[in-house]
């Protein structure tokens, strides 16, 4: 058994806060029912499937993903718009997955979300007063004669004129909307904001204004946040931490730094090297860029083991057999492939043996028992798995011995 | 081909013959200006906006809502109802004046000779016929073939396009495919007819990154293959740094900023265009650069401002003399870089505020490239 | 796609059951007595009253009435009263003692009289209102639009009757312009003979609805003349009329199906007015006249026709739909 690093002391990196919310093995299923006389479900959309992560209080976390990866439906999940088929979520350590209606009522306070299209998501009929207000009353936050008061205080933190509280959405612009919307959704002053896709319908230099309200506000009211994009450069501005998700499930999550430098799984790597780079191009200089082909497969019949080993030029036998755990392989960074690594200098042999219990090609070894770690545990914890020691080709590491590979094919002679 | 020879040979009565005005241009806008009148006043979309584009180049249009950059390629089209728009200037698609042209004409050129795709698939195809079945038609709308011919064209088409298992996709319905395949589709078809010039207008802002990775790929293999010049209509100028060789910035209707593609990117000249590359976040490159949004909100087409489009959100106004840019339209053209880059601004000396002021905010990293860059590289020679 | 027809027969028929169920009480359970609906005006005595009552078995439960109803729908039934005996096969829907027959022969006679005029009507409006439609919705917001817009209104503010009692009065009667209207089988009497007689009310019809479908249409065709697939259509260089009936008249004909038929069903359960005023005997005539006398087996037996037409013009319209609309997966 690889012994795992230990990180080292962690003076180096701040304090880390408790969480706020800690999500364990979220499941999501929507059943799909046959055509016929008696409708059975004969399948499940598997949006959303065993995800683990937290997010740190007083930052953000990014989600992102591209169309069908199970985002936009984990962050309804967190808002409970949606009820979850099973796992569990955390709020400040409470369970909340499993809260009926009238138990939720006083945590919709806490988690608000903003929505992504400002043309659709505020009610056309409704004065932005209501709009706003309507949060204060419902919870009855303050007394009725000083909602308006503590309405055109909101609209002025999200930078429109505390006068316009009398106006109809449709007299403003897409990005003054989004403001309306982000004002109601801090009117309950909540802890944690999820933000599904806040800026993609909106014009660029709009966007880059909402961006940076939502940045300031977070410093200002120490507002915890859940950032679900498919823009990879507007996420990587705003979040610290941020996790790639696809087909329901996380592939990778890390820093900042690591995630967009370093990225260690094929499908963060294949997604950061398809965004078109201005600067990079601008200068002469172009990535060389990971050509996906193909499409992302049913999300009612994902594929067995690994759910991206269709598309991947990596793949192998275990990536079939064996789904490939969210493995902790750095300080802040967590991967679930069983041939992580930098992209040019993957491992030849699987990462994930001693983690499963099985060997080079997925069967499961008797006798060897899957480590202990708990792999579904959101977070980081203090102890990782250092790769180094596995990117040694013509070796692999057996129980504590280091046996021989005559063959180079990466299978060994057992000892 | 059957369909360019009678494009050459048709006279239109109304206008002289004309020369083309630079070299091999295939596509020349001269002080293209479209209104629309509607009840609450006109709204001014396209003033007085030129450019032109040579067969096998790619010109990107970068603006934003309310720039005029889809009206104006609409125009080219001719896909403007001439009762509900007022339009003056000049477009000339090879010797043809598409201004002023009638329908019966504007349709042979639809289609044939110009193509144009749009931004939301799944919206514009018919939900109701089958991949084929549109491909065909537009087909069969140019050439007299059969029914059964049109269909085997439609499959090489989709074949082309790299959509997989083309004979027995051909029969499907536009929802059974994906958003990339969708836009292959429509690709397909707009090409079906080897058109000279292909009008993509925000391809790529409804699909997945990956996904529009394989589409913008796709563009310049097919743009190889057929020799034809590319409109590419966006606002994001990653799509424009990887794909335009020229670019045109639009701002409330107007072209503000017009150059290399490459020299546009790295020596901007102008307010917006430095307010565009600040807004955008990276991928790559250093963390702390900062976010600098534009401020304000996209200007009124019904009351555009006086003088300069930009003047009432632009940061370096008081680096002007006087009250010029609120009182004069500043004339495009050239700045700091040569003719081939011109600007719509008053500011005397652009690249020097660019070099010091914003790019340092912006792209930190990037500074010691770009000015060393300007060591080696004369003004006037462009890239 | 046979699995949603099968279920939709199967709901349709519950609502058909309810209906009947409702049908049955209000029969013997509502204010006027049963009995006497069996009873001739002139010589009812209580004691005859009685009899009836007895020899139509009201004494008995109501389980066993509404048995014996249902029964009657499937095998049929006789009925007996004194000396007048009716008899009545399947599908029984109960006899008339006035008109002394088996009501669903009578409707049953009387159906093609409806039919042909909601056929006929029909053909008219909605050649006439789609055309209109289009025709306004190419011209938006020029004076030829707006005329039209009007013109419809003013036509559908009028009263139906008004209409047709106008139609009636002056173009028969004092002008003679048409001759006078009556149902005649086409199958017995020949095509042009029932033309002839039916004209009139298929006009009158026929442009009083239209002008529902010309705003209807013109509404849904200018949604669907907006629609980026139309202008994609226009950006291939295809003929502009090609444009409007193939991409744009396709779209928006969908909501259209949804009404029709409704309104069709509407139709074929009885045109009260138009069969009043232009004298037609169909099922609308007769179920006006059977309120007149009472007659509570062809009351109750029209309501549960009109609920049948309702249910099947439903399922054909989504049946239908599902066949315009690829997306539509049953």
């Amino acid at each position: 058994m690889t012994q795992p690093q230990v990180a080292p002391a962690s003076g180096n990196m701040p304090a880390r806060r408790q969480p706020i919310l800690e999500v364990t093995n979220l499941r999501k299923y929507f059943p799909v029912r046959s055509s016929g006389v008696v409708r059975r479900t004969i399948g499940q959309v598997q949006a959303v499937d065993g995800v683990s992560f937290e997010v740190p209080t007083g930052a953000a976390l990014g989600l992102v993903g591209e169309s069908g990866c199970g985002k936009s439906t984990t962050g309804r999940l967190i808002t409970r718009l949606l009820d979850p088929t099973s796992g569990s979520m955390k709020f400040e350590g409470k369970e909340i997955g499993k809260l009926s209606n009238r138990q939720m009522l006083p945590l919709r306070k806490e988690i608000q979300m903003i929505f992504q299209d400002p043309y659709s998501s505020l009610n056309p009929r409704h004065t932005v007063g209501t709009i706003v207000g309507t949060p204060l009353r419902v919870h009855k936050i303050v007394p009725d004669k000083l909602v308006l008061d503590r309405v055109r205080e909101l609209l002025e933190v999200v930078g429109l004129n505390p006068e316009h509280y009398n106006r109809y959405p449709s007299e403003f612009s897409g990005g003054q909307r989004q403001r309306i919307g982000i004002a109601r959704a801090l009117a309950l002053q909540p802890k944690l904001l999820v933000a599904d896709e806040p800026v993609s319908a909106l014009d660029v230099s709009i966007q880059a204004q909402v961006v940076n309200l939502l940045q300031q506000l977070q410093r200002e009211f120490d507002i915890s946040f859940l950032f679900i994009a498919h823009d990879l450069a507007v996420v990587r501005h705003f979040c610290p931490e941020v996790a790639v998700m696809y087909l329901g499930k996380i592939v990778e999550v890390a820093d900042r730094e690591t995630l967009y430098n370093h990225p260690h799984h094929p499908y963060t790597q294949a997604l950061l090297s398809a965004v078109p780079d201005v600067k990079q191009a601008a200068i002469g200089g172009r990535r060389e860029r990971i050509r996906l082909e193909g499409d992302v497969p049913s999300p009612v019949n994902p594929p067995s083991g690994c759910r991206f080993r269709t598309r991947c030029w990596m793949a192998r036998d275990i990536c079939a057999k064996q789904e490939p755990p969210l493995l902790q392989i750095g300080p802040t960074h967590k991967v679930a492939c069983h041939f992580a690594g930098e992209y040019g200098a993957m491992p030849t042999s699987p990462i994930t043996l001693n983690a499963l219990g099985v060997d080079q090609h997925g069967t499961p070894v008797s006798g060897e028992v899957a480590s202990a770690e708990d792999l579904s545990k959101p977070g980081f914890s203090d102890e990782y798995t250092n790769l180094e020691s596995h990117t040694r080709s013509s070796e692999r590491l057996v129980g504590d011995k280091i046996v021989d590979d005559p063959k180079g094919d990466g299978t060994a002679t057992r000892d | 081909m059957s369909e360019n020879s009678h494009f050459l040979t048709e006279q239109d009565p109304t206008s002289a013959p004309q020369q083309a005005s630079s070299g091999s241009a295939f596509l020349t806008v001269e002080d293209l200006t479209v209104r629309f009148p509607t009840a609450d006043g006109t709204v001014q979309a396209v003033t007085d906006l030129s450019y032109t584009l040579e067969q096998g180049k790619t010109l990107g249009i970068v603006g934003e809502s309310g720039s005029g950059k889809s009206v104006s390629s609409m125009a080219i089209m001719g896909l403007h109802d001439p009762k509900r728009s007022e339009m003056s200037g000049s477009i000339r698609v090879g010797d043809t004046e598409i201004l002023g042209l009638s329908n019966n004409k504007m349709q042979k050129i639809r289609g044939g000779d110009v193509a144009m795709i749009f931004q939301d698939p799944l919206t514009s195809l018919h939900p109701f016929y089958s991949i084929g079945d549109q491909i065909s038609e537009g087909y069969r709308a140019h050439a007299d073939v059969s029914k059964s011919k049109a269909k085997a064209k439609a499959i090489e088409m989709l074949d082309r396009v790299g959509i997989p298992q083309a004979r027995s996709r051909v029969d499907d319905y536009p929802h059974h495919f994906s958003g990339g395949m969708r836009q292959r589709a429509m690709i397909a078809m707009a090409l079906v007819n080897d058109p000279k010039l292909l009008i993509a207008d925000e391809p790529t802002t409804a699909l997945d990154v990956t996904v529009q990775a394989q589409i913008l790929d796709l563009l310049q293999e097919l743009q190889h293959d057929f020799d034809s010049a590319i409109i590419i209509i966006t606002h994001d100028l990653g799509v424009v740094a990887e794909m335009a060789d020229d670019v045109l910035v639009m701002y409330g209707g107007r072209g503000v900023e017009y150059g290399p593609c490459r020299d546009i990117l790295t020596h901007p000249q102008m307010p917006y265009t430095w307010g565009l590359l600040s807004s955008v976040p990276d991928v790559t490159g250093d963390t702390s650069a900062q976010l600098i949004p534009i401020p304000g909100n996209p200007p009124s087409l019904l009351n555009p401002p006086t003088g300069c489009p930009f003047h009432p959100r632009c940061a370096h106004r008081d680096k002007v003399p006087g009250d010029l840019c609120r009182s004069e339209l500043p004339q495009l053209i050239p700045g700091n870089r040569g003719p081939g880059h011109v600007k719509r601004c008053h500011l005397a000396d652009p690249e020097e505020i660019y070099l010091t002021e914003i790019l340092p905010e912006i792209a930190p990293d990037l500074v010691e490239l770009i000015m060393h860059e300007n060591d080696d590289v004369a003004p006037g020679n462009g890239r | 796609m046979v699995g949603y027809i099968i279920r939709r027969i199967v709901s349709g028929a519950l609502v058909l059951l309810a209906t009947s169920v409702a049908v049955f009480a209000l029969f013997f359970y509502g204010p006027a007595d049963p009995a006497e609906a069996y009873c001739p005006e002139t010589r009812c005595t209580p004691e005859r009253l009685e009899n009836i009552r007895a020899g139509l078995g009201l004494d008995r439960p109501v389980l066993v009435q509404y048995g014996e109803y249902m029964k009657g729908i499937v095998v049929g039934n006789d009925f007996e009263i004194g000396s007048i005996a009716i008899p009545c096969d399947a599908p029984c829907l109960g006899v008339s003692f006035k008109l002394r027959v088996d009501v669903t022969d009578y409707l049953l006679d009387r159906f093609p009289a409806t039919v042909s005029l909601a056929v006929g009507g029909s053909v008219i409006f909605l050649t006439l209102g789609l055309a209109v439609g289009i025709f306004a919705a190419r011209r938006r917001g020029t004076s030829a639009d707006k005329g039209i817009v009007g013109a419809s209104l003013i036509v559908n503010a009028i009263p139906y009757y008004l209409l047709a009692l106008l139609a009636y009065l002056y173009l028969i009667s004092a002008w003679a312009i048409f001759p006078e209207t009556a149902y005649v089988s086409p199958l017995e009497e020949g095509l042009l003979p029932w033309i002839k007689g039916l004209l009139l009310p298929w006009l009158v019809i026929g442009v009083f609805y239209s002008t529902q479908y010309a705003r209807f249409g013109r509404g849904s065709m200018i949604e669907a003349l907006n629609e980026d697939f139309v202008r994609t259509a226009r950006a291939k260089g295809l003929p502009e009329r090609k444009v409007v009936m193939k991409h744009g008249l396709r779209a928006a004909v969908v909501p259209i199906v949804t009404i029709f038929g409704l309104d069709f069903a509407g139709l074929l359960a009885g045109t009260v007015f138009t069969e009043q005023i232009f004298s037609i005997q169909g099922i609308g005539l007769s179920a006006i006249q059977a309120i007149g006398t009472k007659d509570l087996p062809i009351i109750s037996a029209t309501v549960l026709f009109a609920a049948f037409l309702v249910v099947t013009a439903n399922i054909v319209v989504d049946i239908v739909y599902s066949m315009i609309d690829p997306r539509v997966r049953l």
